[in-house]
């Protein structure tokens, strides 16, 4: 079973956001930690970097890949979750809550159409899956 | 001649079982323009014929009988028998990347084994599995160095590295976002405030030697200060057995050591196959070439160990790897791991004094030959250079007939007036063979 | 087993150097200044050599190469390896020759290298070979580069490179330090390249596509020849990674197919040993159009027959390794080809293609083929449907090989046939051999559906069971901590 939250946007690379005024928090998608596997390193950004939307922010590991996160949103990063330096294992078990990767001071809005709601990333997962 | 087991009546037995009249139609997607070629090779020899042919075109090569003191890279340091007896082994030596890492313990065990001796000798915390060669390896340290600044462009190389392993970063660097600045050296020794100097903001490291390809060792502390102070790295080529007796770049502020492995029970086989090692600190694990063996556990909790960090390779990664290196050079890893082992502490601290002793030995009965002077003063460890009053090439010429490789030409690779020989003496040299160069110079000089 | 720094006991003597002291050699505090002197340890054990000589008899027998048992890794070509190229390569004449003796005091090895690389123009059909390269990697970058300078010269480097998606990693990866962006071409359902995708693809931006063939799915690119020419028409160059140069040798050059730059592993279709994962060597031939870019120093035969080392041209791209290439691979090489002569190979890689065929159709029931159609040395399987359905993946067959003492085939590459089991057997097995590998993987198929479990904790019956690659990368642990490593239980 695939978990897709209600209240989070979601992008095509399988990141999620939530975004609660001018701050996104971002993660990976319940689906994409289990194509992943068992996640062994993060490399997180630095607060104060700016990225574009669709930029490459980090990296992260797994058993079987590594993969680069790119920011959904435009923005400086204020905040990174550095408890997954030592336990990146959060993000496979609790992707939406304690595996967030870094948290953003949003200064674009995303454009409408670029990110997908709940029901059409659920979408999309299906077809992936074919 | 063919190794092939099939006998002819189990061909046809194969053949019937795929269901093909012969083996042409196995080959019947090949466009009939393609097939058939004529190649014109030598005939087949049987291996009666084959060892005869060989072993006349080995013999042909004289220069393999040489005193050797020519160093440059590759070096005639003493290898135990049993170095041969244990890295010939065909498990090893028919073995593959161990992938699979339950069928493969013997071959991780020894590359876990490398990995901790070699970043003994660097004064690091850890090192890789290792590269082709110390030419590309300096390539790779380099690579890996901007991947660890992350957003610096700029590399300021020391002139005094290894003149093949400096045209190798620019051949290989050539099209990547890398600015690289040379530093020109001084008498024949790393110009330590010039490099210090030029390092700026943008300066992803700082690449010497120590010691460098004149033989002269130096006190990095200094440099490894200026770069910090930057936020550059300082990256450091070695020769491994100087790190016996001497204090390692690791201890001194180096972040990346690496160097030809050669010295460490390799055969010089006419230059290559070598071995590049490279240490470095273990926080920039992620960022490190190629492949690196990690201690674990089996599903019984018991020691065992396999690849690790491999998502970061080529065969996974592909266009986003770290390098597109494949393999690591495990055949030469593993001799210059059982070398290490045989020699232990106490052997390779005695290679490494015995080195020094005997060049430091060379160097002042040199002083005192006809002909020729000590070109540059430093302290050295195997290797020095001294002035020749006839053109160095000529020299050589006349020593070969003396039966002495005398060394290399520095001219002939870019460096000096012609009149520069670099003088290697390993731990093989005896003081009477030193003696005998000395009059082999003297008398290239009279005649 | 223990780490030679547990067996480790200070104090042993060593037999190996002569006492120092007595001959007039200074002490090293005379030579070099304090600071520059090592204050502290190595760390390297203490052993007495039959110490030593066991620990790595011991290690030995924790490995598994072609010597001891079949090992149908695909894409690497694990053939047997003549005792006689150690032979030669070990003689004193080469193996005890510094890179810097004089031309004329080794003709055998200038002769040698001048044979080798006429040889191997002759194998590949094209104009002039490097041996340069230190494996097939280094090759490939050492290829690109030339491609890269060859479009230069006319004006333009051009920006993409093309890959089928069914290419080594190598590939994009060596492009991409070449300064290429990496654009891939999708295959047909039958595993060759999309010719129409590539043709669509193909243009003025486009400097090379690199092709193997076979290709990683062990099939023949049957339709090189209107990718040649759709590539001719843009002034794409062609770039063969020889990986796969077993099925072919002898039989089909890349020459005549169009390619403009190749490389060969010398390490697969010329058995030179594997060594564990190196050395190898990846010698890169040229067309004419490409010798100018070729790197230094290359030999030079004068017309009275003497051979020098001439230093890279102003066009080369320049030096790509430390000194000539891996020396003792080559000799290895070249005395393979000199016992096989051209019809030793050419019956090499029928056979090759043989023992393939005759292990895809002994496989189908359990392990169909992706491309189940004549293959070439090499094919990729799958689990079929029924194993899957059993729960039983590509990787619990491969760590259940390992209990019958086989090594696994390649896993999961290519990436684009899901649960991919990639075969290779080579020319050099025997009948009974292929037999026996076949009775295995059917016993390990019933096995899946008698007792399906045990097939998934596989092995069972190595010096270890499955390894813990999650904690390994998690803790990274690479090197000796009496604190930190796991005990030895």
């Amino acid at each position: 079973m695939v978990e897709v939250p209600d209240d989070l946007l979601y992008s095509k690379d399988h990141e999620w956001v939530r975004i609660e005024g001018k701050t996104a928090t971002v993660g990976i998608t319940d689906y994409a930690q289990q194509q992943l596997g068992d996640l062994t390193h993060v490399e997180l950004p630095d607060p104060g970097d700016h990225f574009n939307q669709f930029d490459e922010v980090s990296v992260i590991d797994s058993v079987k890949a590594s993969s680069d996160i790119y920011t959904p949103i435009s923005g400086t990063v204020t905040e990174v979750n550095s408890a997954l330096s030592n336990r990146p294992e959060a993000i496979n078990t609790d992707p939406y809550g304690d595996g967030w990767i870094f948290r953003m001071e949003i200064v674009e809005e995303p454009e409408e159409g670029s990110l997908l709601s709940p029901a059409a990333y659920d979408h999309l997962i299906d077809s992936d899956d074919e | 001649m063919t190794y092939t087991p099939l006998t002819e009546s189990e061909r046809f037995s194969m053949l019937a079982t795929i269901g093909v009249p012969d083996i042409e139609a196995l080959f019947s997607d090949v466009p009939p323009a393609l097939r058939a070629p004529a190649i014109d090779l030598p005939a087949s020899l049987s291996e009666l014929e084959l060892r005869n042919a060989l072993t006349a075109l080995a013999a042909s090569n004289v220069g393999a009988g040489l005193t050797c003191f020519a160093g440059f890279g590759s070096y005639d340091h003493f290898i135990p028998c049993a170095v041969d007896a244990l890295a010939t082994r065909s498990e090893f030596v028919t073995s593959y990347t161990p992938y699979q890492a339950e069928i493969s313990q013997g071959n991780l065990q020894a590359t876990y084994e490398y990995q901790t001796m070699i970043a003994g000798l660097c004064g690091c915390e850890i090192a890789n599995a290792s590269l082709y060669d110390g030419a590309t390896g300096l390539f790779e340290a380099v690579m890996m160095a901007v991947r660890v600044s992350k957003r610096r462009r700029r590399v300021v190389l020391d002139d005094a590295l290894h003149p093949h392993a400096l045209e190798v970063v620019r051949t290989l660097s050539a099209h990547l976002d890398v600015e690289r600045v040379c530093v020109p050296y001084r008498e024949g020794q790393s110009d330590l405030a010039a490099l210090a100097e030029s390092i700026d903001d943008d300066t992803a490291a700082v690449v010497t030697a120590s010691p460098n390809v004149f033989g002269a060792v130096t006190d990095l502390c200094g440099l490894a200060d200026a770069a910090h102070a930057k936020g550059a790295l300082l990256v450091c080529a070695t020769h491994p057995l100087s790190l016996g007796a001497l204090q390692p770049p690791g201890a001194m502020g180096a972040d990346i050591v690496c160097g030809e492995g050669q010295p460490l029970g390799l055969p010089m086989s006419y230059g290559g196959p070598y071995l590049g090692f490279l240490a470095c600190r273990s926080q920039y694990a992620r960022s490190i070439p190629g492949r690196l063996v990690g201690a674990t556990v089996d599903s019984r909790n018991r020691r065992a160990f396999c690849l690790a960090l491999q998502t970061r390779e080529q065969h996974i990664r592909r266009e986003k790897a770290t390098s597109n290196i494949c393999t690591n050079q495990a055949l030469c890893a593993l001799r210059a791991a059982v070398y290490l082992a045989l020699m232990g502490e106490s052997g390779i601290r005695a290679v490494s004094e015995r080195c020094i002793s005997l060049s430091h030995y060379a160097r002042e009965t040199l002083r005192t030959t006809p002909g020729v002077s000590v070109r540059w003063e430093y302290p050295c460890f195997n290797e020095f250079v001294v002035h020749t009053e006839r053109p160095a090439v000529d020299v050589l010429n006349a020593l070969c007939e003396r039966g002495v490789l005398g060394g290399i030409d520095l001219f002939s690779v870019g460096h000096g007036d012609g009149h520069a020989l670099l003088i290697a003496v390993t731990e093989k040299r005896s003081t009477g063979e030193i003696d005998q160069l000395a009059g082999a110079l003297a008398a290239a000089h009279t005649s | 087993m223990k780490l030679l720094f547990e067996k480790s006991h200070p104090g042993v003597p060593k037999p190996y150097l002569p006492a120092s002291g007595g001959d007039g050699l200074c002490d090293v505090r005379d030579a070099i200044p304090p600071a520059l002197l090592r204050a502290q340890p190595i760390g390297l054990p203490e052993l007495a050599e039959p110490e030593v000589v066991r620990h790595y008899t011991q290690l030995s027998a924790r490995n598994v190469g072609i010597d001891s048992n079949f090992y149908p890794l695909g894409s690497c070509t694990m053939k047997y390896n003549p005792k006689v190229n150690e032979f030669a390569a070990g003689l004193p004449g080469f193996a005890e020759l510094h890179p810097a003796v004089p031309e004329q005091q080794v003709p055998g090895a200038m002769q040698l290298m001048a044979e080798l690389e006429s040889y191997l123009c002759e194998i590949a059909g094209m104009a002039a070979f490097t041996l340069g390269p230190l494996a097939g990697a280094s090759g490939e970058l050492t290829g690109i580069l030339i491609i890269r300078a060859y479009h230069e010269s006319q004006g333009n480097p051009r920006r993409t490179v093309l890959v089928p998606d069914s290419a080594h990693g190598t590939n994009p990866a060596s492009a991409a330090m070449a300064g290429y962006d990496v654009v891939s071409v999708p295959s047909t359902v039958e595993g060759e390249v999309d010719v129409d995708a590539f043709r669509e693809l193909a243009g003025p931006d486009v400097a090379a596509f690199m092709l193997t063939n076979p290709n990683t799915l062990g099939v023949f690119e049957r339709r090189i020849e209107d990718i040649r020419e759709i590539a001719r028409e843009h002034g794409i160059l062609l770039y063969y990674d020889g990986a796969n140069l077993n099925a072919i040798a002898g039989k089909v050059r890349p020459g005549d197919m169009g390619f403009d730059a190749v490389h060969l592993n010398l390490h697969k279709t010329f058995s030179t040993p594997h060594g564990g994962g190196g050395p190898g060597a990846g010698p890169v031939g040229v067309s004419e159009a490409l010798i100018p870019f070729l790197p230094g120093p290359r030999v030079h035969s004068n017309q009275a027959g003497d051979r020098s080392w001439v230093t890279a041209g102003e066009h080369s791209i320049g030096r790509v390794g430390g000194f000539y290439g891996n020396f003792g691979v080559l000799v290895r090489a070249y005395t393979y080809i000199r016992a096989h002569g051209a019809d030793g190979l050419c019956g090499n890689s029928e056979t090759a293609v043989l023992n393939a065929n005759y292990l895809r159709v002994n496989l189908r029931a359990d392990y169909p083929a992706a491309q189940d159609r004549i293959c070439m040395h090499e094919f990729v399987a799958q689990p079929s449907r029924a194993l899957l359905e059993n729960g039983i993946r590509t990787m619990n067959v491969a760590k259940r090989l390992i209990d019958y003492g086989i090594h696994p085939p390649t896993v999961y590459f290519p990436l684009i046939v899901k649960e991919a089991m990639m075969i290779e057997p080579t020319e050099t097995e025997s009948k009974a051999t292929l037999d026996h590998f076949a009775d295995v993987m059917t016993e390990i198929a019933a096995d899946a559906r008698s007792n399906p479990q045990r097939v998934r904790d596989a092995p069972h019956d190595a010096v270890v069971t499955r390894v813990d690659e999650v904690r390994a990368a998690r803790r990274g642990n690479f090197s000796y901590d009496p604190d930190t490593i796991p005990p030895d239980v």
